[in-house]
């Protein structure tokens, strides 16, 4: 029986873009349904009824929600292929904390640094360069976060690429300035297609938060 | 060898009881290390150098941070007994999401309850009673969120039954009138010897804020 597999979806969003990587690593033929923010569908408020978000993953009928919950279930039901997390429980403590390290600290800081402004934004920049150059140190000579290949860090993080374009512009700094080697790294991903296919373009992303900033 | 495995700890800490429980449930020896927050050690800054936080697990002398990443940790390395996530990959995705829920709500709902008052600590004790109502449906009829036996949401969740006489206290408010079901499965993981030795006395609890709160000038 072939699998039916759906992504609720928001083309700019980071968190949906991880999905996406996953599922072409793993060759998964899905469908993808775009979902507008300021009027979710009812697939939607049923399949995430507790957080009412994008992205959700539906299986068979089976929501998965919560991005890194996706990709680990992913990881572990299409497990022929591209493994992402690794198979030894230290190494596979390892990447789950630098992801949920990325979790803790981009979106917040690129947020402040779209939104705010002065100190505040001052502030964000400062943080958001401090938390790139800890994954810099973290990645080291390595090709990928996953070592040869990609691997569970490397989806985590490489759809915010997407948005340094936004918050370079947004801040008034560049992101290649501080951090060359993840900017190289970022760079070598794309070279990925599962990467090339998921990922929008920087421009994209930037006319999206244009358009938010208008409507505000 | 007891040696093997340190936990760094605080003893009033949610997240450390995690820890605790999951250990005593695989029944592993360690050596408990108890820190200052106000002066951390240096091997905790050694050990934890992004967030300095506890708690943290050394294995072997390898450092494994964030509570809910040491569960899965001590799962998977001592998968003999007791295990706590499901073998089932959509049924670990539902645990995970649950226990993730737990991390996202509870806590920071709880600290808002005890450190705020008015509004903003009224909307708190709302939110938080809903979350707790969500909970309640997760669990069902069940025994325990994993079914007949603790599993990870229950390993995730229970650590803050002792903090329920904290929100009361500064809230006013009862959690039982509202959320009998899940006062009942606390009550239930309590008689496991492995949750009741991991839970300090909730009295207890309560005297450590109410000292913090004279610290921190909150009335």
């Amino acid at each position: 029986m072939e699998d039916e597999v759906v992504l609720l979806d928001l083309c700019p969003s980071a968190f949906a873009m991880r999905v996406k990587i996953a599922l072409e690593e793993k060759g998964v033929k899905y469908e993808c349904k775009q979902e507008d923010l300021r009027n979710k569908s009812p697939l939607l408020l049923e399949m995430n009824p507790i957080h009412k978000k994008v992205p959700v993953l539906i299986h068979n009928g089976r929501p998965i929600s919560e991005s890194l919950i996706i990709v680990q279930y992913i990881d572990e039901v299409w497990n022929h292929k591209s493994p992402l997390l690794p198979s030894d429980p230290y190494q596979r403590s390892q990447a789950l904390f630098w992801a949920d390290y990325i979790d803790k600290k981009i979106y917040d800081s690129g947020r402040r640094i779209i939104w705010m402004e002065k100190e505040e934004q001052e502030e964000a920049k400062e943080e958001l360069m401090q938390t790139l150059k800890t994954l810099e140190g973290e990645l080291g000579d390595k090709l990928y976060f996953g070592g040869e290949s990609m691997g569970y860090v490397d989806v985590a993080l490489v759809p915010y690429t997407s948005w340094f374009y936004t918050y370079e512009t947004c801040g008034n700094f560049s992101i290649e300035e501080g951090c060359p080697k993840l900017i190289t790294w970022a760079k070598r991903c794309k070279e990925n297609e599962s990467v090339s296919k998921a990922l929008i373009g920087p421009l994209e992303v930037y006319s999206f938060v244009l358009q938010l900033k208008k409507r505000l | 060898m007891a040696e093997e495995v340190v936990l760094l700890d605080f003893w009033p800490s949610p997240f450390g009881m995690r820890v605790r429980i999951a250990l005593a449930e695989k029944g592993i020896q360690y050596e408990y290390k108890e820190e200052d927050l106000r002066n951390k050690s240096d091997l905790l800054l050694k050990m934890n150098p992004i967030h300095k936080k506890i708690p943290v697990l050394i294995h072997k002398g390898k450092p494994v941070c964030e509570s809910l990443i040491q569960v899965q940790y001590i799962d998977e390395v001592w998968h003999g007994k007791s295990p706590l996530l499901p073998s089932d990959p959509y049924q670990r995705a539902n645990a995970r999401f649950w226990a993730d829920f737990v991390d996202k709500k509870i806590y920071d709902l709880g600290r808002k309850i005890w450190t705020t008052k008015g509004e903003e600590q009224a909307a708190a004790k709302k939110e938080f009673i809903e979350s707790l109502k969500l909970l309640e449906g997760e669990l069902g009829d069940k025994t325990y969120f994993g079914g007949d036996n603790l599993g990870y949401v229950d390993v995730v969740l229970v650590p803050f039954y002792n903090w329920f006489y904290v929100y009361e206290k500064c809230g006013n408010f009862t959690i039982e009138e509202e959320c009998p079901k899940l006062i009942a499965w606390a009550k239930r993981c309590l008689q496991k010897e492995s949750v009741a030795k991991s839970l300090p006395d909730e009295e207890k609890v309560y005297g450590f804020v109410l000292q913090l709160k004279k610290a921190f000038g909150i009335e």
